[in-house]
């Protein structure tokens, strides 16, 4: 059984972001980028269920510029049999991305596709579902545990309420939480492995697919700065204080 | 921020400055190219913050204990140590035969800067396993390299140098371990020891499989003497457990933990005195005596261990440059946070005016300033001397490889000593940036100073350094070193010379070097040793600071050809106060010794 894993390179974690300063959008340019952690969990559980014998083939796929080509290499070394590298410069939104996903998943014919529940960058958290919606194909999203029997996926979700087991059919999307695994650390030789596997370069019209922009970002801004606090003396001057904010 | 080490500092260190990418001209690092070098530094930063920062400061406030049986350590020492073996890290320079990647020894030091920066004290049992192994396989036979060196490089079996004894520290030719011959064995010839080895890093722990200790002690002559000085020195492996021939775990050979040293820092590392051929608790054969493995020729131990003490030099001074470098982020991050007062404007100081991070104030400034060019032209020394490494390895041509040597020759007293004394001087300074916070155990930097106090210490004393680069370095074959160094620091004025914003930087350096050939040449002319080398840390220091303001010179150089940005506007800075307020320090210096002063040597222990 194929799986298709997607990896999206964002900006690292420790890298503290700054908006841009004429709004239009954060400073990418020199500062560190690395494998969204969420597409790492997600590349973590298929290379598990390739250990465990559940998977025969694990493709990562990436959309992005030529840069992303490290991002891929890092998936290899994971664990990843080949990659796919849509190339594509410029911005692209949940909508166009889930389309190329799923016109990827299947000319590879792979029964299920891992993804990170969303990308730290933009937090749009849609991916994975539209790709679903797209191929009109099962979706287990926020998955905390993951188990691939013959046909079907059995998938423990995290929730509000605490936590939800779906058996979906395959192919299936699934998504993955936080809690699901601890991604490894790369190995020094399996990076050196990864050098050999094949990435294959292909654009969106070769996958048919046309590059939409359904969303127009009019500005991006900062966080408001927090505002002082105060300190009350008592639990009166406290109650008076949230009444007068009409906040109780 | 990484508050171990600065990212953007190392890659243009690596990238722009040493262009470390042109060593794939080597058949040796031809798969390699930027992508695999960054593959590794991403692994290391991530385990090093993940794994081994989080217990440093644990490692030092519950240290290693010793029952009088076991030695039991911090609960996160092993797995921290697990995860960095099982990465492929303990072997990343060698071959693939070795489970390794052949990565380049300067991307491998950088790497490891990053556990050096994170947690010392862990950092060396892995710093003593991967010295120990190198030596092993340059100076071992193939059947002591499958049994001790491979299950180093697979981190199954972790390693020590067992050099120093109670009373032979800097004195190594009074060494009284002795080595009796037993017969010859699958492992080379075996000897019994017998005798005491102190200030063992990592001599006993349950951290690995197996300890490997290489242990220099003399073989008496055919009257049962010991050959004095250090030509009687041979070099052994020393087993804590006997290797059975099919590799597995044989019988506990007679080295025992004698005591745990309780140390001012570095505390995370066991420090022993250990006892090998006490007789009484293990009985390797049912005799006394430690069973030791000759590596090499015989009295010739310690040529081959100075394969292990020259590779832990330069990893000391790198140990030091990362402890001054983590503790200078660490400062710089409080300076920035912590308000104190008002610096004054226009018309004074506006007293209800909000107070202001203190790193509004000049002289906070100043003290990281100094703490930049301190570890930023450390970690660039060290960088580079690892490169030469790599250049003197891999070139085909000899002559090329013989100028590597030289420099490396040259290079080395400063790279261990330098670093030991000036990123000691920055903690110093960002325990002075945190004010009474900083001399608390709630912050980081006391320990930082701590543990870097050892370096001017262990592997060979600041003033041992100094006897190595006057009284040898600079007049071995003919000056040859010393005119090596000068040339390449030639070609570095001369291009200096060339930018407009440098050419004065450039002017003074070359005097500076001039001055130096000119003071060694007259030390050397007394005709008296004794005063040829009794100011001898005094020519270290100066010597020392000279060579940074090359290294920041170089960087300067590389930084002016790239975009302007506050990167490279801090690198400049940094340049121009090594230039306007440390070199400087060398002039006095120089004209002591050029005076020949005896002040020191002639004081009388009576006069104290
Ligand atoms: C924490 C720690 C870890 C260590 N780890 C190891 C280890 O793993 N393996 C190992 O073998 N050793 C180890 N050492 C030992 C270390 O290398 C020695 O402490 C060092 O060589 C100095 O020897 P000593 O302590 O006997 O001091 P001494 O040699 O007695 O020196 C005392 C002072 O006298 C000066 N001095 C001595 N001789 C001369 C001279 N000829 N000219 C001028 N000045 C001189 C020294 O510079 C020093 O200032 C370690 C030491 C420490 C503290």
């Amino acid at each position: 059984m194929k799986a298709l894993v997607s990896v999206k390179r964002v900006v690292d974690y420790n890298v503290r972001v700054q908006v841009k300063s004429d709004g239009s959008g954060v400073i990418t340019e020199g500062v560190k980028h690395s494998m969204n952690p969420f597409d790492e969990i997600a590349m973590e559980e298929a290379v598990r269920l390739k250990e465990k014998g559940k998977l025969t083939e694990i493709v990562a796929i990436t959309i992005g510029g030529a840069k992303n080509e490290e991002t891929l290499r890092s998936a290899l070394a994971f664990g990843a049999d080949r990659a796919i590298h849509i190339k594509e410069e410029g911005d692209v939104q949940p909508l166009t991305a889930a389309r190329a996903f799923a016109a990827a998943l299947k000319k590879e014919g792979a029964q299920v596709f891992f993804a990170g529940k969303q990308a730290i960058d933009d937090d749009a958290n849609q991916t994975g579902q539209m790709v679903a919606a797209l191929l009109d194909i099962a979706q287990a999203t926020f998955a905390s545990k993951v188990e691939l029997d013959g046909g079907k996926a059995v998938v423990t979700r995290e929730v509000d309420a605490g936590l939800e087991t779906l058996e979906v059919d395959l192919p299936a999307v699934i998504t993955t939480d936080l809690r699901l695994n601890e991604p490894r650390y790369l190995k020094l030789p399996d990076i050196m492995k990864a050098k050999k596997k094949p990435i294959e370069t292909v654009t969106f019209a070769d996958l048919g697919v046309e590059k939409g922009a359904a969303l127009t970002i009019s500005k991006t801004s900062a966080p408001p700065k927090r505002s002082k606090g105060i300190m009350v003396k008592t639990v009166d001057e406290l109650v008076s204080a949230l009444k007068s904010k009409g906040l109780v | 921020m990484s508050l171990i080490l600065s990212r953007r500092d190392l890659d243009f260190l690596l990238y722009q400055w040493l262009d470390v990418e042109a060593l794939t001209r080597f058949p040796r690092y031809a798969e390699h190219s930027r992508d695999t070098f960054d593959a590794v530094l991403d692994t290391s930063e991530k385990i090093a913050t993940e794994r081994f920062a989080p217990h440093n400061k644990l490692n030092d406030q519950h240290e290693p204990h010793f029952d009088g049986e076991r030695v039991t350590m911090h609960d996160q020492v092993k797995p921290a140590l697990d995860a960095y073996c099982d990465a492929g890290l303990m072997a990343a320079a060698q071959d693939a035969e070795f489970g390794g990647m052949q990565l380049p020894t300067v991307v491998e030091k950088a790497s490891f800067a990053y556990f050096l920066g994170a947690n010392v004290g862990t950092s060396a049992y892995p710093f003593l396993t991967i010295g120990n192994a190198n030596t092993l396989l340059k100076h071992g036979t193939p059947a002591q390299i499958d049994a001790f060196v491979r299950p180093q490089f697979a981190g199954r079996y972790f390693g020590t140098m067992c050099l120093s004894e109670p009373q032979a520290g800097s004195s190594l030719s009074d060494i009284v371990t002795r080595a009796e011959y037993e017969g010859d064995s699958a492992l080379g010839p075996q000897y019994r020891l017998t005798g005491n080895k102190m200030w063992i890093s990592g001599g006993e722990h349950e951290l690995s499989e197996n300890i490997v200790h290489l242990v220099l002690a003399k073989v008496p002559d055919d009257n049962g003497r010991l050959i004095p000085g250090v030509k009687g020195i041979s070099l052994f492996i020393v087993p804590k457990y006997l290797v059975n021939a099919d590799g597995t775990r044989g019988e506990r050979n007679d080295v025992v933990l004698a005591g745990l040293n309780h140390k001012m820092g570095y505390r995370g590392t066991t420090n022993c005195l250990l006892n090998f051929g006490e007789g009484t608790r293990h009985r390797p054969g049912g005799k006394a005596g430690a069973i030791g493995y000759r590596v090499g020729e015989l009295h010739r131990g310690l040529a081959c261990m100075f394969h292990m003490m020259n590779e832990a030099r330069i990893g000391v001074g790198l140990g030091a440059t990362m402890l001054g470098y983590t503790g200078y982020l660490h400062a710089l991050d409080y300076a920035r946070t912590r308000k104190q007062g008002r610096v004054i404007s226009g018309s004074g100081k506006e007293a209800s005016a909000p107070q202001q991070p203190i790193i509004e104030h000049a002289d906070v400034r100043r003290m990281l300033l100094a703490q930049k060019a301190y570890v930023e032209g450390a970690l660039a020394l060290n960088l580079y001397c690892s490169q030469l490494v790599d250049v003197q390895h891999n070139s085909d041509d000899a002559a090329e490889r013989e100028r590597m040597t030289l420099l490396l020759e040259i290079l080395t007293p400063i790279a261990k000593s330098w670093p030991s004394q000036w990123c000691l001087e920055a903690n110093s300074l960002a325990i002075q940036v945190h004010g009474g916070y900083g001399y608390t155990r709630d912050y980081n930097v006391e320990q930082f100073y701590r543990d870097n106090r050892l370096n001017p210490i262990h592997e060979g004393t600041h003033g041992v350094q100094g006897l190595d680069l006057l009284g040898r370095k600079v007049v071995m074959q003919d000056g040859a070193a010393l005119k090596a160094l000068g040339a390449v620091v030639a070609r570095s004025v001369a291009r200096a010379a060339a930018v407009p914003t440098l050419a004065d930087y450039a002017k003074t350096l070359g005097e500076s070097m001039q001055n130096l050939a000119v003071v060694t040449q007259r030390l050397w002319a007394a005709g008296d040793i004794h005063k040829t080398l009794a100011n001898s840390s005094v020519y270290l220091e100066a010597f020392g600071h000279t060579v940074l303001a090359w290294i920041w010179l170089e960087q300067a150089l590389a930084a002016q050809r790239l975009p302007a940005d506050d990167f490279t506007a801090g690198k400049l800075q940094a340049c121009r106060y090594f230039f306007e307020w440390e070199l400087p320090k060398v002039g006095p210096q120089l004209d002591l010794l050029a005076a020949m002063d005896t002040t020191a040597l002639d004081m009388r222990d009576a006069w104290f």
